[in-house]
């Protein structure tokens, strides 16, 4: 199967190559999306075949200069080929209904590209192939994030993302470093033979979190996520946000689990937890602030990239307290998350762009009832925002109650500041979780209820065909995936144990369970009892109703009818993205997002009308980095000045550093 | 072969010769002067190229040599002179850097390039080392000629002077292919050309060889 995995990465490079030529047409650009959905279901299945069979390993004849370059599929990394292949086949097919004729080259040739290095990072046995893989991802994604650069925002946030990428393959290489030590062997083999401990341990970590963890959007590196993913095109953003964020949580969990060896210290997983639980929390909050549907994704992603950052945390810290059960639950709970998130949150940004493509508008205020001009879309999207609500029995529920379990769990470790410390966590999660619900009902409430708030999305129109085919596909399988989390912790235990050491605790096919004898969940129990719950109110209100429907005007709330000029009612009588979220933001946006609020009054005797101004600003970018920017530009201003010399001191120049490099060398040898 | 032997001394005499008149073009306050000292530079090369071809048994050295005093010697310098008489320009060389400080950091320069050559080439014969210090000496002085004189037919000059200090170096390493000599002569050759062609352009428009009136016509200027 591994062969078949490398053979598919030359193939996709190839793809890449190809897709230059094939992009002047509709059909060579279809051909090239068709090639990638081959490749998802392909690397789905090599997932499925890697954790059913078992490891293997390949030397490719060819490589870096001083070795052959390694590969191999283990259960960890065939795990994260299941999200990785269904988030890349998803969105492939979306962007393969999506193609109405020729496709520029720069957004169809590093597609491919991007998935090649995605897979590529997941296969890697050495440090070598892991960065390349991990940097061809980088790159190619932001060629991607670039490809709308006319406008400025758009430029900003790539050159944002490639700031980011630079340092987190930066922060990688140096940790590769570290593991090699003096011999400078960077295979997998020579790290796992020599585990770092002490301060060494300490410091790859702290490099894996900043260079992994800036690419997975953990905070306080997750500010290119919210800049970067609406500036992408839609199937980009999902399969950034589906696949490339757990390709970055590989690689942290390859590092701390399985390279770092099992003999490291319990505290080790403190930091992970700590920043997990803040960028839950963070995520969660400005999902609920934001007014455009691709940013709150965005914003919804660090969240659960920071509860699945908890679940690796805890995992990390039981293993080292020696509770292999518990290890074992919380990289369950965080497995499963990986694979959930990697589904709904594919299909919610694929139907975001399908609501920019009919509805022509990422706002949500330009958005509204929806529902009845895109059924298809709308009912896709609720299944996606009911698991990223953690409603029961979908998807997100499963994992995100085994990740409580374990957290509940955490006073088994017997360290008191580490207990303090999870409890804190615990609340934190459980708050994240909340907000993150509540965003949620705001995102699906505003865009998809209500009336249009404009012409544009009163006249929205659905596609049909891929498009639909894939909204339904990730759709389909959220509500499997919550209906049988057993089964798909069952198929996760070689990872479990390459991860913890033990394999979940079993409860029978159909639950899940956080110990023998402990708190039990049967999805499918749970669905038939909401599915009865709802059947019976369904049937009361039948019941009860008249026979006979009719349709009146939406009740306005008491306003007055609107004015002529506006014939689908004035929005302000809707709540506005702004306005659904106003509460969330007097409460705890003061505090963590620096949220204001003031009326600017205009003097007495001015006719102006006076305004209500509100609105945040995430204060990490800022705080990250620092006087860099005053820096910047300050040697901006004085290299401008070589622009105005003249040809002679242009020359002089040259010859200044030639007598400058000559005076070096004299000195150098001198001594 | 070392200090002492006819090859070495000959060749390190013909070399220094080089070097001395590269001096010479340095402190020449005449353009016709500075010309004619760039015509006994080229002759001096012609010799030095001519002696190495004797001493290494080089038949195509010969082949450099006479080149060499074809072009450098003769036909560069007569086509310089008639220039400088067609556009009746001033005969005096205008400076940026003055005279004195000139050969001050020239002799700066020749320092350096002793300190950064005889260490670097430790092990190598003494010909070769001696020749390649004052060879860099050379290309360094053309250099520094090229930034302190503000007439384009100075400047071109020093250029030139600087290809002769390549071709020096050339010529005192064994067994450096003709080929690679004859195309580094021709492309310095090429860029003089391209830039008499500019001369001409720059006097044409502007009444001038002084390339400082150029800069007021650049474009993006902010």
């Amino acid at each position: 199967m591994l062969t078949v995995l490398v053979l598919l990465v030359g193939a996709l490079a190839a793809l890449g190559g190809a897709a230059m030529p094939l992009a002047r047409s509709a059909a060579g650009a279809r051909l090239v999306h068709a090639g990638c959905v081959a490749a998802g279901v392909v690397l789905a299945a090599g997932g499925l075949a890697g954790l059913l069979g078992g490891p293997a390993a390949l030397e490719l004849p060819f490589g870096p200069p001083w070795g052959p370059a390694r590969l191999a599929l283990d259960a960890l990394s065939s795990w994260f080929l299941l999200p990785l292949g269904i988030a890349v086949a998803c969105a492939s097919l979306f962007a393969l209904g999506g193609v109405h004729g020729a496709v520029p080259a720069r957004e169809l040739v590093p597609w491919p590209l991007f998935v090649a290095g995605m897979a590529l990072t997941l296969l890697a046995a050495d440090g070598f192939t892991l960065l390349l893989g991990f940097e061809a991802m980088s790159l190619a994604s932001w060629v991607l994030v670039a490809h709308d650069h006319a406008q400025a925002e758009n430029r900003r946030a790539a050159r944002i993302y490639l700031v980011f990428a630079g340092f987190g393959g930066l922060a990688l290489i140096l940790a590769c470093g570290l593991m090699a030590g003096g011999a400078g062997d960077v295979a997998f083999a020579a790290f796992r033979d020599a585990p770092p401990e002490g301060w060494r341990a300490a410091a790859v970590l702290a490099l894996v979190l900043a260079g992994a963890g800036s690419k997975a959007g953990l905070a306080p590196l997750h500010v290119w996520l919210p800049l970067a993913h609406p500036a992408a095109p839609s199937h980009v953003s999902a399969v950034m946000s589906g696949a490339m964020t757990k390709v970055a949580l590989y690689v942290l969990a390859r590092f701390v689990f399985d390279l770092m060896g099992p003999a490291q210290p319990f505290w080790l997983g403190a930091p992970l937890i700590a920043l997990g639980a803040a960028s839950a929390v963070i995520g969660a909050l400005r999902a609920n602030l934001e007014e455009d549907t691709k940013t709150l994704l965005a914003c919804s992603t660090i969240e659960n990239v920071g509860l699945i950052a908890i679940g690796l945390g805890l995992a990390l810290a039981f293993r080292g307290a020696d509770l292999p059960a518990l290890a074992a639950l919380a990289a369950g709970a965080a497995l499963l998350h990986v694979l959930n998130h990697a589904v709904f949150k594919t299909l919610l940004f694929l139907a975001a762009g399908e609501v920019l493509h009919g509805a022509l508008s990422r706002r949500i205020d330009r958005l509204g009832g929806l529902i009845h001009r895109m059924p298809w879309t709308a009912w896709a999207a609720l299944a996606g925002v009911a698991a990223a609500a953690a409603l029961p029995p979908l998807s997100g529920f499963a994992s995100e109650w085994l990740l409580l379990q374990a957290l509940l769990s955490a006073w088994r470790v017997g360290d008191l500041a580490f207990q303090m410390g999870a409890a804190a966590a615990t609340a934190l999660a459980a708050l994240a979780t909340a907000l993150a619900a509540a965003a949620m009902v705001r995102f699906w409430g505003l865009v998809f209820l209500g009336r249009p708030r404009t012409p544009r999305a009163a006249g929205a129109e659905e596609s049909g065909g891929a498009v639909r085919i894939a909204l339904v596909v990730p759709a389909v399988l959220t509500v499997l995936l919550g209906l049988v989390p057993g089964l798909m912790l069952d198929l996760a235990e070689p990872a479990l144990r390459l991860m913890a050491g033990a394999a979940a605790p079993r409860a029978d096919l159909l639950a899940v369970g956080a110990a023998e004898g402990g708190a039990r969940y049967w999805p499918i129990l749970v669905a038939a009892l909401v599915a009865a719950a709802i059947g019976l109110v369904v049937w009361l209100v039948r019941r009860r109703a008249p026979a006979g429907v009719a349709r009146g005007p939406a009740w306005d709330c008491g306003f007055m009818a609107p004015p002529h000029h506006l014939p689908f009612g004035d929005p302000a009588t809707q709540p506005s993205a702004a306005g659904f979220g106003q509460p969330l933001r007097r409460m705890l946006g003061e505090s963590l997002l620096a949220a204001r609020e003031g009326v600017a009054m205009p003097p007495p005797g001015d006719t102006r009308p006076a305004v209500l101004e509100s609105g945040f600003h995430d204060p990490a970018l800022a705080a990250l980095e620092g006087p860099l920017p005053r820096w910047r530009e300050a040697l901006a201003t004085q290299a401008e000045k070589l622009r105005d010399l003249s040809i002679r001191q242009c020359l002089g120049l040259t010859f200044g550093a030639v007598v400058l490099m000559l005076a070096l060398l004299a000195w150098l040898e001198g001594r | 072969m070392s200090f002492g032997h006819l090859p070495y001394d000959v060749a390190h005499l013909l070399g220094g010769g080089v070097l001395l008149l590269s001096f010479v073009l340095l402190y020449q306050r005449r353009i016709g002067a500075v010309i004619n000292a760039f015509a006994m530079q080229g002759t001096l090369l012609a010799l030095a190229a001519a002696w190495q071809g004797y001493v290494q048994g080089a038949p195509g050295l010969y082949l450099t040599a006479v080149l060499a005093l074809a072009a450098k010697g003769v036909l560069i310098p007569l086509a310089l002179h008639a220039i400088v008489r067609r556009l009746d320009l001033h005969r005096t060389v205008e400076t940026a850097l003055g005279i004195g400080p000139s050969l001050v950091a020239g002799v700066g320069l020749v320092g350096l390039a002793i300190l950064v050559v005889l260490p670097a080439t430790e092990g190598a014969r003494a010909l070769a080392r001696e020749d390649l210090a004052l060879a860099l000496s050379v290309v360094l002085l053309g250099m520094l000629m090229m930034i302190s004189r503000r007439n384009a037919i100075s400047q071109v000059i020093g250029l030139l002077s600087l290809e002769n200090g390549l071709i020096l170096a050339a010529i005192g390493v064994a067994g450096m292919p003709l080929v690679v000599e004859l195309s580094t002569a021709a492309l310095v050759l090429m860029v003089a050309v391209v830039a008499a062609v500019f001369a001409f352009q720059i006097r044409e428009r502007f009444d001038t060889l002084d390339t400082h009136h150029l800069e007021e016509h650049r474009g993006e200027r902010r």
